[in-house]
């Protein structure tokens, strides 16, 4: 028995916003679409965040996430997309040719074009590498959300939350609606990193004490967790600080094992693949987009990188075109990263016009530069903090007098 | 309660580790009634859970040694037993590696050593070679000495197939019964007392592991103390798996045998163990110096791998008790067996131990009359990466369609897995039995994607009662 074959235009890995987007996209060009995702229903992340702050940039109004997750399954279906799931792709059989395993059998994808959209993850406890002992009760906000929105499993009653950035604060509420307090945040930075606009409802509506500059250095509990130990970095004194729940948020890694696996070139600040401003990888045909790029960027921006790999992805159907060289955009401290990464003369400006830039450090009004070998391309000076743990966006210049047989242009503070 | 109906067995093992499990499956081909006595509610719960699971040739034990002997039998009695049993086992080879002049001398010795525990296919090589070996390797390696049958195996489908062929040859598997008191009667009977009630044998062999000192006082002897020895591991992601093809040991030193990179059979990069001695028996936990100490070595041994993400940490607790070989001794008197000591070596052993162990219950007089009637031993679920798995097997997919439904991704564990193990013979107790079971939550995620849907599929399948 052998798998059977499918030979659409294009095939969508991961129906979240930005393979969705994607899907609807290319279906309305008129192009065949396979959509392939290994969850029991599309949608991605949003599926789980069950309150408002979805679809503002994409849709124009404000939904819960499930609400956004159907919508965007819905508009694509519509459009024409073939979506699949429990469809998992376990390997490449080809440059762009997938193996799936499905209830109904194997499947040998063979595409012209493969958008990768596999999202990221939060780095559970092991990865982060927490000592101490192994209770039940320590979660990602991923996982806590999966099981109180989607199993409706009980949680604690007293939870420590590690991390202060908008995904924290989505747990602090998810938590609130399974009846669990939050008696404390933690997190490594002098000041919490999400918006005001969570921040401060967050600390006088909710009540959640943040504890900044600590890092947690133990976690304590036979069968059920008992305590955390909480260390303030500066003066390493610390301190036991008793729950029994611990979520572990942000902390975001991509899902990028398709993409290491296809011999994609990596970057090494994201971890995911390296792409040019029309979100093309290495490999030809092959593209990616939303959080397996920027891990990670909101679900509208993840979204909107679909609809713009997309329609590079018709642009490519429709003729084929050989990328002209490019030039490595490289971050510079206090930046982890900055996506895209690669600029070839003749692309388009990146996704919503924006660049990408992860900050590592706070700093309340960023003069940003960009150096090409000893020639500034660009200097500015935003009106928006950098903070760590959410993403720096910077507005792409109508015109970057980039020299195309000059070394990587570098992009960090002034 | 069992043993209150006035049931006597032939045998009682106390501790159904891999040592335990593998006995009771021995002796239950005898013609023997034999109960499994666990104290956990799960077999191979303690330290047999976190061994390395290196399927060892025995070339670094002391020659001479019970040790030595049974590790060697083990070897291959496991290793012909694994096929038939469809366990999963790797024939990956060793290196072992030199990375001071005080290394590089103790080689040749090393080699000596193993010609005398009977193995005679360790080969020296030059640090060249050791670099196209494995060229993930540090700077620094002056040289090395292959050891191509070391192997990898799964331990926890070990113990379970172990237990699960004990079980179809008759032994009652008796989980929670944790000894607390012996009790013996004229009629020459033991009884034990446990915390699942009374269990009546005319024999007792003693595996319990880090408790088999206590359970050897309560016989009214005082002959050795275990002193746990806690050992670190972190497993890395399966994206590093190129990095480590085989096993690199270090040259063996005071305190064991050194923290080892080794490949996975489910496809990752393990680095550890720590060695800390220590007084608590629940001692699991990790720890900070742990994790340093096996990122200072990782930094050393194999920088690229210190790049790739930690997938799991485990701690495990070894059963050290200060001497150099197995602690196995029959009390004819009291129709008892004690083996103790089992080191991490006894996974490799296990089966060679069991042999060893009915010898001597055969020369205490139990009578043994092998059975002509013994079923093949149980086709285990694979959980090897080298070998066909459920989601891969079109067939298997099209005859039942639970099969191609992938619930854990990063592990590929499908929804019909999780069913069969969930109804098999010796069904898990919890998410933890479940993951030594499947492998489902023990990828990269942890469950972030699928603990909500493993846990229903558990809590629809288990047995009513068997949590």
């Amino acid at each position: 028995m052998t798998a059977q074959v499918l030979t659409p235009d294009a095939v969508v890995v991961g129906a979240g916003p930005a393979g969705l987007t994607a899907a609807a996209v290319l279906a309305r060009r008129g192009a065949r679409v396979l959509v392939l995702d290994r969850e029991d229903t599309p949608g991605g992340i949003p599926r789980h965040s069950d309150h408002t702050g979805y679809g503002l940039r994409d849709l124009r109004r404000l939904v819960s996430g499930p609400a956004y997750a159907a919508r965007l399954a819905e508009t694509a279906r519509q459009a024409g997309a073939d979506i699949r799931t429990r469809a998992m792709v376990t390997h490449w059989t080809g440059e762009r040719s997938l193996a799936v395993t499905t209830p109904g059998g194997l499947l040998d994808v063979r595409a012209e074009a493969v958008l990768l959209a596999t999202g990221a993850r939060e780095r559970p406890r092991p990865a982060r590498m927490i000592p101490g002992d192994r209770p039940q009760g320590v979660y990602t906000t991923g996982q806590l959300q999966t099981l109180v929105h989607g199993g409706h499993r009980e949680v604690g009653s007293r939870a420590v939350v590690v991390g202060a950035e908008a995904v924290s604060w989505s747990a602090v509420l998810t938590l609130r609606a399974a009846g669990c307090r939050t008696t404390l945040m933690t997190t490594r930075h002098a000041r919490p990193e999400a918006y005001a606009a969570f921040t401060v409802p967050g600390r006088t509506v909710l009540g959640v004490p943040i504890a900044t500059g600590t890092r947690v250095t133990r976690i304590s509990g036979r069968g059920r967790v008992e305590s955390v130990e909480i260390e303030q970095i500066a003066t390493g004194r610390r301190r036991t600080v008793a729950c029994d729940t611990v979520v572990l948020t942000g902390d975001w890694v991509p899902d990028h094992e398709l993409a290491r696996t296809a011999g994609l070139v990596m970057d090494p600040g994201t971890l995911g693949p390296v792409v040019d401003t029309a979100l093309r990888t290495s490999a030809p045909g092959v593209f990616a987009a939303g959080n397996l790029l920027h891990p990670v960027d909101t679900a509208e921006a993840a979204a909107l990188d679909g609809a713009h790999a997309a329609e590079r992805i018709a642009r490519r159907l429709a003729s084929p075109e050989t990328p002209a060289p490019g030039v490595p955009l490289l971050a510079e401290p206090p930046f982890r990263w900055v996506a895209p990464q690669l600029l070839r003369p003749g692309d388009p400006a990146p996704p919503r016009g924006r660049l990408l830039l992860w900050p590592e450090t706070h700093v309340p009004f960023p003069r940003l530069t960009a150096r090409q070998d000893d020639r500034t391309l660009l200097r500015r000076r935003l009106p928006w903090p950098a903070a760590p743990g959410r993403v720096l966006r910077l507005p792409w210049p109508p015109a970057l007098p980039l020299d195309p047989k000059a070394g990587p242009v570098t992009i960090g503070l002034a | 309660m069992p043993g209150a109906d006035g049931t006597v067995w032939d045998v009682a093992v106390i501790g159904a580790g891999i040592v335990g499990a593998a006995i009771a499956r021995e002796l239950s081909g005898f013609g023997l009634t034999v109960a499994l006595l666990e104290a956990r509610d799960d077999v191979g719960d303690g330290t047999s859970k976190a061994n390395t699971a290196i399927l060892h040739t025995g070339f670094d034990a002391k020659p001479g040694t019970l040790e030595s002997r049974l590790v060697r039998e083990g070897h291959r009695l496991l290793g012909s037993y694994a096929r038939a049993a469809g366990i999963p086992v790797e024939r990956t080879g060793a290196l072992m590696v030199a990375w001071t002049p005080e290394d590089l001398a103790a080689l040749p010795a090393l080699r000596e050593k193993a010609e005398a525990n009977g193995y005679d296919r360790c080969e020296l090589v030059g640090p060249q070679e050791v670099y196209r070996q494995v060229p993930a390797l540090g700077e620094g390696a002056l040289g090395g000495m292959t050891v191509p049958d070391e192997s990898i195996t799964c331990t926890w489908t070990v113990n379970l197939a172990l237990a699960t062929d004990a079980r179809q040859r008759g032994a009652r598997v008796l989980l929670r019964h944790a000894v607390t008191a012996v009790g013996t009667a004229g009629d020459g009977t033991t009884t034990l007392h446990t915390t699942g009630g009374l269990v009546r044998c005319r024999w007792t062999v003693n595996a319990a592991g880090l408790g088999a000192d206590t359970v050897d006082r309560l016989f009214g002897h005082d002959r050795f103390t275990i002193t746990p020895r806690r050992g670190e591991l972190l497993v890395f992601d399966k994206l590093a798996r190129p990095l480590a093809d085989r096993i690199v040991l270090p040259v063996p030193g005071k305190t064991g045998k050194g923290v080892l990179i080794s490949p996975t059979v489910y496809g990752n990069v393990m680095l550890g163990p720590t060695a800390e001695d220590f007084t608590d028996r629940r001692a699991t936990g990790t720890s900070e110096s742990g994790f340093a100490f096996l990122r200072d070595k990782g930094e050393r041994l194999m920088p690229s791998l210190m790049r790739e993400e930690v997938t799991a940490s485990y701690a495990g607790l070894r059963a050290a008790t200060g001497r150099e070989d197995y602690l196995v001794a029959a009390e004819p008197d009291q129709r008892y067996v004690l083996v103790g000591g089992i080191r991490s070596t006894g996974l490799s052993a296990g089966m060679a131990i069991a042999e060893h162990v009915r010898s001597l219950l055969a020369d205490c007089g139990l009578a043994l009359t092998p059975r002509t009637d013994l079923p093949a031993p149980p086709r285990m679920p694979n959980l090897g990466e080298a070998f066909r798995r459920p989601y891969q097997d079109a067939e298997l997919i099209a005859a039942d369609p639970e099969y191609g439904r992938v619930v854990c991704f990063c592990e590929r564990v499908t929804a019909g897995e999780i069913r069969d193990a969930c109804t098999s013979a010796l069904p898990p107790a919890g998410p933890e039995g479940l993951r030594r079971r499947t492998r489902a939550m023990n990828g990269r995620c942890q469950g972030f994607s699928c603990a909500a849907a493993v846990t229903d599929l558990m809590e629809r399948h288990l047995p009513a009662g068997a949590r």
